[in-house]
């Protein structure tokens, strides 16, 4: 068990899995499954400087950040606990194209060539971490919402505003991932 | 009194995925389950390496099924739940009716999700993998999710003046 525990776990397990967390939230206190929100209340909560945006009681949203401090737990407990020791498996293709960029580290999450405190003070690691890191923040309110709020939740609520969303994140995906991250990489 | 409640309630509602207000009082050991549940989805996050920047790379590139795998199959289980709970009327462990929001369309959907999804593939990660991502050690990601807060609070400030 704790050996199958430890193996990275296929798509058709986590997935479902994944889609369960929707209505364990709805059935244990009526909340709709969504992250991002939580950056919203942390503003509310630490700097609210009078942005109407940010004026609302965020302590009844409470339960938004528990459970983003759960997920960091997650990370945690995994990492000790249930870590598999092998580096990523990913398709040849992007190992030989990534290696041209001097990435050849696949023992973590981050590829920690590129994503480190000494890279950070980089142009890359700048663009990659700081820039990269606003575009979400800034982009998924914009949206209303991050891949678990419209792309789960709305997907499944059948909300045709969601859909839009998805294909929207999709579409800048595909175009960061193939056009302009090569030039960042290659920085 | 509670015409304030109401304008804090529309307050809440702008643009934002979790409105749901309960009539209900709980004492503060029934918010643990949030942290629970929290944990459980954060597992799964790093073991079936939805977390992993490599992932990412590899899905924009069509390159892998897996994380089509994960969203499509997610997406699914989520629909049917969602679809037993309105047709049998399902009431959550407090009795209460459940309910859910309909999210109504704005242009934001298309200039904020085209922004996300930049943001996406260069970070390789969503909000609640930036999560998971620094509780597995990468604590330099503390610094994206910092410029993530960032990019919100500004999103706040200039919200008037963006189209939607």
């Amino acid at each position: 068990m704790i050996e199958f525990l430890k193996e990275p776990w296929a798509w058709y397990v986590a997935g479902p899995l994944i889609g369960l967390t929707v209505p364990a939230l709805l059935i244990l206190g009526n909340k709709s499954f969504g992250v991002s929100s939580s950056l919203r209340h942390i503003c509310a909560s630490c700097l609210p400087a009078n942005i109407p945006f940010f004026k609302y009681e965020w302590k009844k949203e409470i339960w938004n950040l528990l459970f983003v401090f759960g997920i960091f737990l997650g990370g945690v407990i995994t990492v000790n606990l249930l870590s598999n020791p092998d580096p990523i498996a990913v398709n040849p293709k992007l190992v030989a194209e990534l290696a041209t960029y001097g990435i050849t580290n696949y023992d973590n999450l981050v590829p920690t060539d590129i994503m480190n405190w000494e890279t950070l003070f980089s142009l890359k690691g700048f663009l990659m971490m700081v820039v990269g890191g606003f575009l979400v923040g800034f982009g998924t309110r914009y949206a209303g919402g991050c891949t678990s709020g419209h792309s789960i939740m709305g997907l499944a609520n059948l909300q045709w505003p969601s859909l839009v969303a998805t294909m929207s994140f999709m579409v800048g995906g595909f175009i960061m991932a193939n056009l302009i991250l090569p030039f960042i990489l290659s920085l | 009194m509670s015409q304030n409640i109401d304008k804090d309630l529309e307050q809440r509602s702008l643009d934002a995925m979790c409105v749901n207000e309960s009539k209900l009082e709980h004492k503060w050991f029934h918010h643990l389950k949030y942290v629970i549940i929290g944990i459980l989805f954060g597992i799964i996050f790093v073991k079936a390496e939805i977390i992993s920047w490599f992932r990412i790379q590899e899905m924009f590139r069509m390159q892998s099924f897996h994380m089509y795998g994960v969203i499509g199959s997610a997406v699914f289980t989520a629909m049917i739940s969602i679809f037993i709970i309105k047709r049998f009327n399902i009431k959550t462990i407090y009795g209460e009716k459940i309910e859910i929001q309909a999210k109504s369309f704005s242009v934001g959907q298309i200039y904020g999700g085209l922004t996300f999804g930049l943001g996406w593939a260069i970070t390789g990660a969503c909000p609640g993998p930036l999560f998971a991502q620094i509780g597995t050690g990468a604590t330099v990601i503390s610094v994206t999710l910092l410029s993530a807060i960032a990019g919100t609070w500004v999103y706040g400030l200039i919200r008037d003046k963006l189209p939607h």
